[in-house]
């Protein structure tokens, strides 16, 4: 385990040992799971067990979450510059991009190479799609960095669920507007799941293209200009998948569907649970109050984080968007899921539940104090939500 | 030709070298950035939060998702 030494003038010196250090490769390494299906496969002869990888994820990573429970370690201040300075975090997830390709093209000739029933194919764009899903938060650690290596594997990455437009959108669409009812990328209080990715998915890639135009409009270019990065990764998700059905055949259209709609889920999974309901305040001149820890929910369990580079670290993640995953702290009194987000996106497939859960620990946040007025709430809902909640000043007592 | 830093991430917008992949040519006075300009590395800090930065930032101290020293 490696040591970190920083000797601070008021401090002394602080010693700190990552913990996480080598737990980290489960991130690198996760994607690869996706390919145990096909494993059973073969040993078994059945189609059933295809069915382990997609299940395994959603409903082992739940329990593993609630058994193994929560980290709340935090590396001292001083120790940040030499994390964020160390090769071995950094290579972690470049390497986990060409991961990604790999198991979309391995399940891709395994779909094309055995006679499949319509079931199998489709819980193998299922799978495919998940991991292809992991992608985008591969990309997601990656666009946020600074360095042009970094982000351009990003823009590599985004290429296998073709989401090219996610880094653009991400980093100057949600977080410049996060917590506020324009952000198509927060989930309002009273929306479902469903009703919510009609909404952000298109209003995602309206903004993602809207902003890219934009920063070559003022380079004097045009949007179709080949220095366009939304463009640049269509285009090899256009040869990744032009290929793939070329020579795998017309099998290929349906599974790679699948896996591209679902690869998206995945994302509006995340993105549906990480602000739901929370409102930044607007002042006298009607601009939104700076994002505050309290406007993003934050879950600190150990085995989701591993394996989706701390992104459950949110309010910290928010506060400062270029902070590297093995950065990311921990903080008491911030607005925490009641499980890591594998568990509470099962949760919000199911909208009564979701809303059981989540609606009252919603108003009991100490800045909300049941005041429906300090909540992004689905104007759809509101009649609703304020027949049930109207009078619920009280649930914060 | 001055420069102007983030405050939360470290970005520097260096006047004499501009920023020409968001389209401001060397040059280009930070006055003269539109006010909509927002820090192109970190998106949370706007054109208002910059604040001038006399000498070369020390490495440390620019050191991505490092807030400032006091």
């Amino acid at each position: 385990m490696k040591t970190f030494v920083v000797s601070d003038p008021q401090r002394g010196t602080i010693v700190y040992r990552d913990r996480k250090r080598h737990l980290w490769l489960a991130s690198l390494f996760y994607p690869l799971v996706a390919l145990s299906g096909v494993g059973l496969y073969w040993v078994a002869a059945a189609e059933w067990v295809l069915w382990i990888p997609v299940v395994s994820l959603y409903a082992g990573v739940s329990l593993l979450d609630h058994w193994v429970g929560a980290d709340p370690n935090n590396p001292p201040e001083a120790v940040v510059p030499l994390l964020e300075a160390d090769g071995y975090y950094r290579w972690l997830p470049m390497l986990t991009v060409p991961l990604h390709f790999a198991v979309l093209l391995a399940l891709a000739a395994f779909v094309a190479t055995h006679a499949l029933s319509a079931a199998g194919v489709a819980v193998a764009a299922l799978t495919a799609g998940l991991y292809s899903g992991l992608g985008i938060n591969t990309a997601h650690e990656l666009g946020h960095k600074k360095t042009e290596v970094e982000r351009r594997l990003a823009r590599i990455v985004l290429a296998v669920p073709v989401y090219g437009h996610f880094c653009v959108e991400h980093n100057r669409g949600h977080h410049r507007h996060v917590a506020t009812p324009e952000d198509p990328a927060s989930a309002r209080m009273g929306e479902s799941i469903y009703r919510f990715a009609l909404r952000e998915i298109p209003g995602g890639f309206r903004r993602g293209w809207a902003s890219e135009r934009e920063r070559l409009a003022r380079q004097g270019k045009s949007a179709w200009h080949l220095d366009n990065e939304i463009l640049q990764s269509y285009l090899l998700s256009a040869l990744l998948q032009g290929g793939l059905i070329a020579a795998g055949g017309l099998v290929m259209v349906p599974f790679l569907a699948i896996h591209n709609v679902f690869a998206w889920w995945q994302l509006t999974s995340a993105n549906y649970v990480e602000h739901y309901g929370l409102l930044r305040q607007r002042a006298a001149d009607g601009s939104y109050e700076r994002c505050q820890p309290h406007h993003s929910w934050n879950a600190d369990y150990v085995v989701s984080n591993l394996l989706i580079y701390h992104l459950e670290r949110h309010s910290d993640h928010h506060a400062h968007p270029t902070r590297r995953y093995q950065s990311l702290r921990s903080f008491a009194d911030l607005p925490t899921l009641p499980n890591g987000y594998f568990g509470m996106f099962l949760a919000a497939y199911v909208p009564p539940l979701w809303y059981a859960l989540m609606d009252r620990r919603l108003l009991a946040l100490p800045h909300i104090g049941g005041d429906l007025g300090r909540v992004n709430v689905d104007p759809a809902a509101r009649a609703r939500l304020e027949r049930r909640y109207g009078g619920a000043a009280s649930l914060a007592a | 030709m001055a420069r102007f830093r983030c405050p939360d991430c470290g970005y520097v917008y260096d006047e004499a070298r501009g920023d020409p992949r968001e389209g401001y040519a060397p040059g280009v006075a930070f006055a003269a950035l539109p006010d909509s300009f927002v820090c192109p590395d970190c998106s949370v800090r706007d054109k208002a939060d910059f604040v001038a930065d006399e000498a070369p930032a020390h490495p440390i101290a620019a050191m991505p998702g490092t807030p400032p020293r006091a």
